[in-house]
C-alpha cells in the first residue's frame, strides 16, 4: 500500500499522449493512460477469464457509486432514454398537432386546485385561453379564461398512435379529458403546435441519433483502434495518420459540406441515417485513440502475455481477452461521445443542412428560434428545447466523467 | 530549431494533401453535375450565353476527364496562379471573394485563441493551486455547462441580452458607417467594439476542454520533485509556483491548440451564420445551399490549410518553449 | 523572534529532534508517517538514517525543513535548530535555537532558513530538478532567494561551486539542461546547489540510490570531501548498509516512524540491541567496517511485512516481525526509549520498561 507516495504514482503512459492530441471532452492527458494496477490485481493472470472482468465491474461500479451527481446524471439519463421509446404515449399531442387558434400561446399554468364555493378541491386543470389581437402589431395577447376549466387527468383519450408499430391506441399518458381543449403546458409555437409534445419527439430523434452515431463509430473505431494498437508498427502510423488529418479539419464546415451534398430527393429516414454515418466519420477517432493507447498498455500486461504463451490466437487474445479487459473504459469514452453528435445535429440542423420538418429534432426546434424579435415575443420557442439540449449533454458529461473516474481511478 | 522546422514541415505534407483531396471530392460530390444545376438556374434568355459558357468551362475543368486529371487541373491552378476557380454564384472568380472573408475569420480566431488561452491559463491555475475548494469547484462546474451550451445557443442568449439590455444592435462586425471603408484606425476600434460577442462565444468553445487540461497538468507539476527542490531552497510560495510548475504545465497547455484550432474555426462558422458576420461562415453555407461548389470547396481548402498553418505554429512556439523538444526528446511529455 | 527557545541544547548538538510526529489524513485514514521520532545531529559530524522503505525517513527529512507534502502535517514534538544569527547577510557569530516545529511551514522564517541554513538534496537529480531551466539558472536562484547579489556576481558564485563539486568546464555546463548532462553530473549540480549557500546542515536524502555503483562512490567520496572543507553537517539517509559504514558517525535506526535505536556507528555495527537492527545486520552477508567495496545488499530480507501505516500494531511496532517476540507483553506496551552509554538509545522491552506500563 505504498502508492500514495506521489513518486511512485508516476505512470509513464500517462505522458506519452501526442501532443496536442487530447479529444476536448475527455482527460486532459488524454484517456489512453494508467494500467489500472489495482485492477490488474485483483484479476487473476493466466487464463484472463471472467473473474478478471467480474471484479472490474464491481470495483468500478463501487467507485461510481461514490460519484453522487454523475448517479443523478445517469438517472436522468434513464428517463430521458424511457422518453425516447414511449414519445408517442407520453407527449399529449403530435409533433404536427396545430391550432391556429392559438398561434404563440403563452405556457398554461397547471393548477392543481379548483377554488369552488364550498372551498378548493383536488382537481388538476388548466384554464382556457383567452386572446386579443392588437390592430397594428397584430401580435396577440393571450389571457387565462378564469371561466373555463378543463380537467387533467392520467391516461386519457388522444389522437391515436401505434406504439412500437405493433398496437394501435389512443390512450396518452396524460391530458385534458375534453380532446378540443387547450393545453400548452409549455406554450405553442407559430402554427400553433404543443411545445412541449415537440420537444418530446425531438428527444426520439436527437437522442438516437448521438446513440447510433455513437455505436458505428465505436464499430469503426474499436476495429481500426484495435488493429492500430495492437499490430502497431507501420499500420499504426497509416492510422494515427488518418486520425491526425479527420482531426486537423474544422469539423462543422466538413459536416456542413456533407450534409449539403446529400441528395434532396432522399426521404427523411435516409437523410437520417446519412447524417449518423457523417457524424461518426469524425467521431470514430476519439475512441480509437482510447482503444489504442489501452492496447499498448496492455500488450505488456502478464495475462496477455500469458495468452500468447498458451499459444491463442491474435483475433482471440484481442477479443476473448483484451477487448473484455478495457469496456470499461470504453463505456466511459462513449458516454462522452454522444453529448458530441447530440450538439453536433443539433447545429447541422439549426443551419438548415441536417433534418428540416416535418422531422422534429431539438435542433430542428431551435430553428424556429432564430431572430431576435422571436426570441423577445416567444421566448418558450427557445428555451424549452434549449433546456433539453443543454440539460442531457450536461447530464451525459456528468455521467461520462463519472465512469471515467471509475474506470480509472489513477489517472484523474 | 530550423531542422525541426523543416521536419514538422515535411510530415504536414501528407495531411495537406489529404486536405485537398477531400476538399476536390466535396466539390465534385453534390448529385447531378453543378453546372447542370447552374444551367437550370438561369432563365431561357440567357440560354445561347449559358451554353458557351457552359463549354469553356467544360473546357477549363476538363470535367470529361478522369478524377485524378481534373484534380491535377484544380490543385495545380491553385498552387501555381492562386486561381481557385469560379463561383457560378456569384460570377467571379473564387478567390475575389474568399480572402476578405477568410482573413476576418482568421482574425477571430486568433483573437478568441488568446482571449481563451488567457481565461483558461487563470481558471486552469486557480483551480489547480486551490484544488477541493468551492473556488475550484464553481469553475469545474462552469466548465461543464459551457460544454453543454451550444455554440449557436450562447451566441443567440448574448445576441438577445445586448439587444435587450444595452440596446446595442449586433450583428456584423462593423457599423454601418465602416461597412465599406477603407481600413483606418476608427475602423480598426469599430472592429473591436463589435468582436467581444463573437470573441466569447467562439472562446467558450475551446475554453471548457483547455481549463481542464491546464489544471490537470499544473496539478501533476505541482507534486514534482523539483517543486519540492524550489520549496527546499526557500522560495516563496507563488513565485515557485510561476516559474515551475506552471512554466512546465504551460507546454501541454499550448499543445492544445492542434485540437481547440479545429473546434474554434466550427464555432466560428457556426456563430458567423447566428450573427451574420462578414465572415465565412455565412459565405460558405450560402455556397453549400446553392451548390456553389468551387466557391465551397475552396473555403474548406483554406481552413483546413490555415488550421494547419495554426496548428505549426503552435508546435514552433512549443519547441522553443520547451528546449527537450528540438533536442529530440520528445519521448516523455 | 517568537519561535526562540531556552538552551535546552547541548553544546555540539546542531539540531536535536524530539518526539517528531507528522501526520498525512487521507481519504482512507490518518497516516502517522512519523510517530514520536528522536534523535540529534551534532555539529559537523553525519547522521545516517536506516530503515526499510516506507518507514518515514523521507518525511523525517522533510519535516525539518516544513516540507511536508500535502496534505501532511508536523503535528508535534520539537526541532531543536541551533541557527546561526545574521546582520545583514554577514554572520554575527552568534547563535541562537530556533524550534523548527513551531514556525509556520508558508513563513518568511522557515524560508529563511530552508536552502541557507539547512539545504536538502534528493534522490532523483532528473526529476529533482526542472527540465526546462538551465541548471545554471536554478543555482543562481538559490543564491538571489537569500542574498542580495548582482547577477554576474551570482553567476561566478554559481560557477565556484560548481567547480568545487568537480563539474567539468563549469562556465559551459552552467547553461546546459539537466538532461544533457549524465546522471553524476546532475546529482552534482544538485550538490552545488544545494551548498551555494554555505549550509551548516546538509539533508542528503538516499542521493546516490539512483546512481551506478562506480559513479555512487564519487559522489560520496565527494561528500566526504565537501563536509570537511565547508565543515557542515549531514544527515543522510540510505537503505544501504555499506554506505552507512562508510559515511557515517552516528546511525538512527528508524522502524514505522519510530527511531527504534540510535547511537554512534561502532557500537551499532558492532553491539546492536534492538532486534530489528539485527536483523538488517544479519541481512548483510559479510560487513567489514570501513569497507569500500563488498557486497551492498538492500534492506529487504527481513521476515514478514512492514504494517499497513493506516493501522499500526498495538505496543510494539515491531512485535508482528520480531524473533524475540514475548507475547503478551510486547502487543500491549510501547517501549519507551532507554538510554545506556553515550549517546546510545533504544526502545524495545527487552532492555526494560516492560514492568511499569507505558500505556
Ligand atoms: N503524500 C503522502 N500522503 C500520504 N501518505 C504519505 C505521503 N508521503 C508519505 N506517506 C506515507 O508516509 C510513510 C513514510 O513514507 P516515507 O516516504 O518517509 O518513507 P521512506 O522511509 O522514505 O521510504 P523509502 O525508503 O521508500 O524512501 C509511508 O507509509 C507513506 O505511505
Ligand atoms: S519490544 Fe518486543 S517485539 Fe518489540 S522489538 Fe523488543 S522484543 Fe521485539
Ligand atoms: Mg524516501
Amino acid at each position: 500500500m505504498t502508492h500514495i507516495e506521489p513518486s511512485s504514482q508516476t505512470d509513464p503512459l500517462a505522458e506519452t499522449t501526442p501532443l496536442g492530441a487530447a479529444p476536448p471532452a475527455s482527460s486532459p492527458v488524454g484517456s489512453p493512460t494508467g494500467p489500472g494496477k489495482g485492477i490488474a490485481e485483483a484479476g487473476n493472470a493466466g487464463s484472463g477469464g471472467n473473474l478478471y472482468t467480474a471484479s472490474q465491474w464491481r470495483l468500478m461500479w463501487w467507485r461510481f457509486r461514490k460519484h453522487k451527481l454523475a448517479m443523478a446524471s445517469g438517472i436522468f439519463i434513464l428517463l430521458v432514454y424511457v422518453l425516447l421509446v414511449f414519445a408517442e404515449f407520453i407527449a399529449p399531442y403530435h409533433s404536427s398537432d396545430h391550432n391556429a387558434a392559438y398561434q404563440h400561446a403563452p405556457p398554461q399554468r397547471l393548477h392543481l386546485f379548483e377554488e369552488t364555493p364550498d372551498g378548493s378541491r383536488f382537481n388538476p386543470h388548466v384554464k382556457g385561453l383567452e386572446y386579443e389581437t392588437d390592430e397594428e402589431t397584430w401580435r396577440r395577447s393571450f389571457s387565462p379564461d378564469e371561466e373555463q376549466v378543463y380537467p387533467v387527468r392520467f391516461f386519457v383519450r388522444g389522437h391515436e398512435y401505434e406504439l412500437f408499430g405493433l398496437f394501435t391506441t389512443d390512450i396518452h399518458l396524460f391530458g385534458t379529458t375534453d380532446p378540443e381543449a387547450p393545453m400548452y403546458l409549455l406554450g405553442a409555437d407559430r402554427l400553433g403546435r404543443d411545445v412541449l409534445s415537440r420537444v418530446i419527439y425531438g428527444t426520439r430523434i436527437s437522442m438516437s441519433i448521438g446513440l447510433i452515431g455513437v455505436v458505428m463509430a465505436l464499430v469503426l473505431g474499436v476495429i481500426l483502434g484495435g488493429i492500430s494498437g495492437y499490430f502497431g508498427g507501420w499500420i499504426d502510423s497509416a492510422i494515427q495518420r488518418v486520425i491526425e488529418f479527420l482531426r486537423s479539419i474544422p469539423e462543422i464546415p466538413l459536416w456542413m459540406a456533407l450534409t449539403a451534398a446529400l441528395p434532396r430527393s432522399w426521404s427523411q429516414v435516409q437523410v437520417y441515417f446519412a447524417i449518423t454515418v457523417i457524424l461518426s466519420i469524425v467521431g470514430w477517432t476519439t475512441l480509437a485513440r482510447v482503444v489504442r493507447g489501452r492496447f499498448f498498455s496492455l500488450r505488456e500486461e502478464d495475462f496477455v502475455t500469458a495468452a500468447v504463451l498458451d499459444g491463442a490466437s491474435r483475433p482471440r487474445i484481442i477479443f476473448r481477452h483484451m477487448l473484455p479487459s478495457f469496456t470499461s473504459h470504453i463505456v466511459a469514452a462513449v458516454t462522452l461521445a454522444i453529448p458530441a453528435m447530440i450538439l453536433a445535429e443539433t447545429a447541422l440542423s439549426f443551419l438548415g443542412l441536417g433534418l428540416t420538418e416535418p422531422t422534429v429534432s431539438w435542433g430542428v426546434l431551435l430553428r424556429e428560434a432564430q431572430n431576435i424579435p422571436s426570441i423577445a415575443h416567444t421566448p418558450w420557442v427557445l428555451i424549452v428545447p434549449a433546456t433539453a439540449v443543454v440539460s442531457t449533454v450536461l447530464a451525459l458529461n456528468f455521467l461520462g466523467d463519472g465512469l471515467r473516474d471509475a474506470a480509472d481511478p489513477y489517472n484523474k | 530549431m530550423l531542422r525541426y522546422i523543416a521536419r514538422r514541415v515535411l510530415v504536414m505534407l501528407p495531411t495537406l494533401f489529404l486536405i485537398s483531396l477531400a476538399s476536390f471530392f466535396i466539390i465534385q460530390l453534390p448529385p447531378g453535375d453543378f453546372l447542370t444545376t447552374y444551367a437550370a438556374g438561369m432563365g431561357a434568355q440567357d440560354a445561347i450565353v449559358a451554353r458557351e459558357h457552359l463549354a469553356a468551362l467544360e473546357e477549363r475543368y476538363g470535367l470529361n476527364q478522369p478524377f485524378h486529371v481534373q484534380y491535377w487541373q484544380w490543385i495545380s491552378n491553385i498552387v501555381c496562379c492562386g486561381d481557385f476557380g469560379q463561383s457560378f454564384e456569384w460570377r467571379r472568380p473564387v478567390s475575389s471573394l474568399i480572402w476578405d472573408r477568410l482573413t476576418l475569420t482568421m482574425l477571430l480566431a486568433v483573437v478568441s485563441t488568446l482571449f481563451m488561452w488567457f481565461v483558461a491559463f487563470l481558471i486552469g491555475t486557480y483551480t489547480a493551486v486551490r484544488q477541493y475548494s468551492i473556488g475550484d469547484y464553481f469553475w469545474t462546474f462552469v466548465g461543464f455547462v459551457g460544454l453543454a451550451i451550444p455554440n449557436f445557443l450562447l451566441a443567440l442568449v448574448l445576441m438577445y441580452i445586448s439587444f435587450r439590455y444595452f440596446g446595442q444592435s449586433v450583428g456584423g462586425l462593423f457599423s454601418p458607417e465602416y461597412q465599406n471603408a477603407p481600413w483606418s484606425i476608427g475602423k480598426l476600434w469599430d472592429l473591436f467594439q463589435h468582436m467581444w460577442i463573437p470573441v466569447i462565444v467562439i472562446a467558450t468553445a475551446g475554453a471548457a476542454g483547455t481549463i481542464r487540461i491546464m489544471r490537470a497538468n499544473l496539478l501533476d507539476e505541482l507534486h514534482r520533485p523539483y517543486t519540492t527542490t524550489a520549496r527546499a531552497k526557500g522560495m516563496q510560495e507563488w513565485r515557485l509556483i510561476a516559474k515551475y510548475p506552471v512554466r512546465l504545465a504551460l507546454n501541454p497547455f499550448i499543445s492544445t491548440v492542434g485540437w481547440t484550432l479545429p473546434t474554434l474555426i466550427s464555432g466560428e462558422i457556426i456563430v458567423s451564420v447566428v450573427l451574420d458576420l462578414p465572415t465565412t461562415g455565412p459565405l460558405l453555407l450560402r455556397a453549400l445551399r446553392s451548390q456553389d461548389m468551387y466557391l465551397a470547396g475552396s473555403f474548406i481548402l483554406m481552413l483546413g490549410v490555415l488550421t494547419l498553418i495554426g496548428t505549426l505554429l503552435s508546435d514552433i512556439l512549443l519547441a522553443w518553449l520547451d528546449p527537450r523538444i528540438q533536442y529530440d526528446k520528445v519521448g516523455s511529455r | 523572534m517568537q519561535a526562540a527557545v531556552g538552551a535546552d541544547l547541548a553544546q555540539d548538538s546542531l539540531l536535536s529532534v524530539r518526539s517528531l510526529k507528522t501526520q498525512f489524513p487521507v481519504d482512507q485514514g490518518l497516516v502517522k508517517a512519523v510517530d514520536g521520532a528522536s534523535f540529534e545531529i551534532r555539529r559537523g559530524s553525519t547522521l545516517c538514517v536506516v530503515g526499510e522503505s516506507g518507514c518515514g525517513k523521507s518525511v523525517t527529512a522533510r519535516s525539518i525543513l516544513q516540507i511536508v507534502d500535502r496534505p501532511g502535517r508536523v503535528v508535534g514534538g520539537e526541532m531543536l535548530f541551533r541557527r546561526r544569527l545574521r546582520n545583514g547577510s554577514a554572520l554575527t557569530g552568534e547563535e541562537e535555537i530556533v524550534d523548527l516545529a513551531k514556525l509556520d511551514p508558508k513563513g518568511a522564517e522557515i524560508r529563511d532558513i530552508r536552502g541557507r541554513d539547512i539545504a536538502m538534496i534528493f534522490q532523483e537529480p532528473m526529476t529533482s530538478l526542472s527540465p526546462v531551466h538551465t541548471i545554471g539558472d536554478q543555482i543562481v536562484e538559490a543564491v538571489h532567494v537569500h542574498e542580495n547579489l548582482s547577477k554576474a556576481e551570482a553567476k561566478d558564485r554559481a560557477v565556484d561551486v560548481l567547480q568545487r563539486v568537480g563539474v567539468p568546464k563549469p562556465k559551459q555546463r552552467f547553461d546546459s539542461y539537466p538532461f544533457q548532462l549524465s546522471g553524476g553530473l546532475r546529482q552534482r549540480a544538485m550538490i552545488a546547489m544545494a551548498l551555494v549557500c554555505n549550509p551548516v546542515l546538509l539533508i542528503a536524502d538516499e542521493p546516490t540510490t539512483a546512481l551506478d555503483v562506480t559513479t555512487q562512490a564519487q559522489i560520496l567520496e565527494l561528500m566526504h570531501e565537501l563536509q570537511a572543507d565547508y565543515g557542515m553537517a549531514i544527515m543522510f539517509i540510505t537503505h544501504d548498509l555499506g554506505v552507512v559504514a562508510e559515511m557515517a558517525d552516528d546511525v538512527v535506526v528508524m522502524y514505522l516512524g519510530l527511531a527504534v535505536e540510535r547511537g554512534d556507528v561502532r557500537s551499532i555495527f558492532h553491539n546492536p540491541q534492538h532486534p530489528y537492527t539485527r536483523a538488517l545486520l544479519r541481512s548483510i552477508p559479510k560487513l567489514g567496517l570501513g569497507a569500500r567495496t563488498g557486497p551492498r545488499t538492500r534492506l529487504d530480507t527481513i521476515r514478514g511485512m512492514v504494517p499497513d501505516p493506516y493501522n499500526r500494531p498495538a505496543g510494539c511496532p515491531f512485535h508482528n516481525r520480531c524473533d524475540e517476540f514475548m507475547p503478551g507483553t510486547c502487543d500491549r506496551i510501547v517501549p519507551p526509549p532507554i538510554q545506556f552509554g553515550d549517546r546510545r538509545e533504544v526502545r524495545c522491552l527487552l532492555h526494560g520498561g516492560a514492568e511499569e506500563d507505558t500505556r
